[in-house]
């Protein structure tokens, strides 16, 4: 028997192997998928420039020798030196360190916190819910990148106050979502059966409800992750996000505005950066949502 | 003592009362059936013995234990159901072993290793299916895993919401057969819902006809065959069975 027999195999034999195999077969659907995989590798590339900038970076990010400032793209500077002489291309690969953690930070504190009080007012119902959504409208209605500024003015500036400041604007989104999805699911007879059985509400959320949420609230975070992005390059191009010298790209393209007209490389190329991740992302997303859809899901 | 007393028992969803004054007492060990058209509160009444429908007013007892409008563990432990459809019932991204050890992690029981391939081999399930997803199994296969979670409790008490009728007519014996002999074998009682009268014949003691919320008559099974059914309503429904159309 094959590896991939075995993993295909309709009648696993432990555990471990059921979930090799239901593992191997979203995988599959997820490479057969040729958005997914070019998004895929473009979050691979990120992942792996981030990983190992100082491999990639060829000057120092942080200083240059103002001799050769705004110096454009060549052989030694492959995407040309700002205004301090630094090299782009060397900025932008440790710029995707920030990148990665803004994006890392919001996902892991906005997604779960939104998951577990959509799934927790969408199960109880009554005032629960009707408070819960009420504080998720207030927050709903307010413009994301205003409701940032806000924070990162009264909290100061810097990555951290806009990572807390874009998680807090970002978790409604997903407790929607959650909750619109508990509301399908609480009926059904497969919580019951679960009630039925003594299970305490904490558990039948968190081990029955939660896990069938949690596919589409993964499709709409990656989907997310662009817009994640650019609000911290927004916050960093208001001078709000990361304080210079860290070579934020939005921070960055504020610093080209200046030279954007004799110069064009200092702001455009970490602007294309942004635009390149995002758009992984967003493949990405699409593709998962392709995969992990439950409602195509049980035919995989 | 009974296995299940209902003692003027009217429940209620949203302030509409469904089911009016119903009465019965389930011996230990018996199979007591309640027949009905679709809407006459037979599957309510169900709902409000397990707990799913508390809205109800009277007197319910479990072994002789007052039953209360929650579902506690002590109480799981001593009923399950059985739900009408297996492709709802089961969750549907859980293999059929996460299914069956759930019961036994609530009541933090050991050994799901042991008892879990015990219980698929008393409810005819091949070991093969272990580890497969809902999808992955036939509805009779669904319905036979939906039979082992009420089991993995050993509860005395089994109450079953129409067990066979979404499933295909020759599905439908192989699952009453278990039903049967699961009784035999556990000293189970029953308590069946459905609209079948031939599944009564098969499975069931007693029974109780209900029509519009109401139960009109509590006969022996026996009365079926030798029409020994007094009520006119009971005697038009074995008159419709019959001839094929309920």
């Amino acid at each position: 028997m094959t590896t991939r027999e075995w993993l295909l195999t309709e009648s696993p034999s432990s555990r471990m192997q059921a979930r090799l195999g239901r593992s191997y077969r979203v995988w599959r659907a997820l490479i057969r998928n040729p958005l997914a995989v070019v998004g895929a590798i473009i979050i691979l590339a990120l992942v792996i420039l981030a990983l190992f900038a100082p491999f990639f970076a060829t000057h120092s990010p942080y200083t240059g020798q103002l001799t050769q400032r705004l110096l454009p793209p060549s052989g030694d500077y492959l995407l040309g030196t700002d205004e301090l002489g630094r090299d782009i291309w060397s900025r932008i690969v440790y710029g995707a360190r920030i990148t990665l953690v803004i994006v890392l930070l919001v996902g892991a504190i906005a997604a779960p916190l939104g998951l577990f009080l959509g799934a927790i007012s969408g199960y109880f119902g009554g005032w629960t819910d009707r408070i819960l959504m009420g504080i998720t409208d207030v927050f709903l209605s307010m413009p994301k990148l205003i409701l940032a500024l806000a924070f990162v003015a009264a909290l100061g500036p810097g990555i951290e106050n806009a990572v807390i400041a874009i998680a807090i604007t970002s978790w409604p989104a997903y407790a929607r979502i959650a909750r619109a999805e508990t509301l399908t699911l609480r009926n059904s007879e497969f919580i019951a059966a679960v009630r039925l059985q003594g299970a305490s509400a904490l558990r039948v959320i968190l081990r029955h409800i939660i896990p069938l949420c949690t596919s589409s609230v993964i499709i709409r975070v990656t989907l997310d992750m662009a817009g994640i992005i650019l609000t911290a390059a927004g916050l960093g191009f208001l001078g709000l996000g990361a304080q210079p010298p860290l070579p934020e790209w939005g921070a960055m393209i504020s610093r080209g505005r200046s030279f954007i007209l004799d110069q064009w490389w200092v702001a455009t190329m970490p602007g294309f950066a942004i635009v390149i991740v995002s758009l992984g992302f967003c493949f990405l997303g699409d593709g998962l949502r392709d995969v992990l859809d439950p409602k195509s899901g049980a035919k995989s | 003592m009974s296995a299940i007393s209902l003692t003027n028992v009217s429940i209620a969803y949203g302030g509409n009362t469904v089911v009016h004054d119903a009465s019965f007492e389930v011996a230990p060990g018996e199979s007591f059936a309640l027949v009905g058209e679709s809407g006459s509160g037979k599957s309510t009444v169900l709902r409000a013995i397990t707990g799913l429908a508390p809205e109800w007013t009277g007197e319910i007892a479990l072994l002789g234990k007052p039953r209360g409008r929650t579902i506690d563990r002590a109480f799981a432990a001593e009923c399950q159901m059985v739900f009408q459809d297996p492709y709802g019932s089961l969750h549907p991204r859980q293999t059929v072993d996460a299914t069956l050890s759930e019961p036994l992690a609530i009541h933090g029981i050991k050994g799901a290793d042991r008892r879990v391939p015990e219980m698929m081999a008393a409810c005819g399930l091949d070991p093969k299916f272990r580890f497969r997803l809902p999808h992955q199994l036939s509805g009779g296969q669904r319905q036979r895993v939906a039979i082992a979670r009420a089991l993995m409790l050993e509860p005395k008490v089994l109450l079953l919401d129409e067990p066979t009728s979404a499933l295909d007519v020759s599905v439908q014996a192989e699952i009453l057969n278990l039903l049967k002999r699961l009784r035999r074998e556990q000293g189970l009682t029953y308590i069946l819902v459905t609209h079948d009268l031939p599944v009564v014949s098969f499975l069931c003691d007693r029974m109780a006809v209900m029509k519009a919320g109401r139960i009109v008559e509590i006969a022996p099974v026996s009365a079926l065959a030798d029409d020994g059914l007094t009520s006119d309503y009971a005697r038009e429904l074995v008159e419709k069975s019959r001839s094929g159309l309920a």
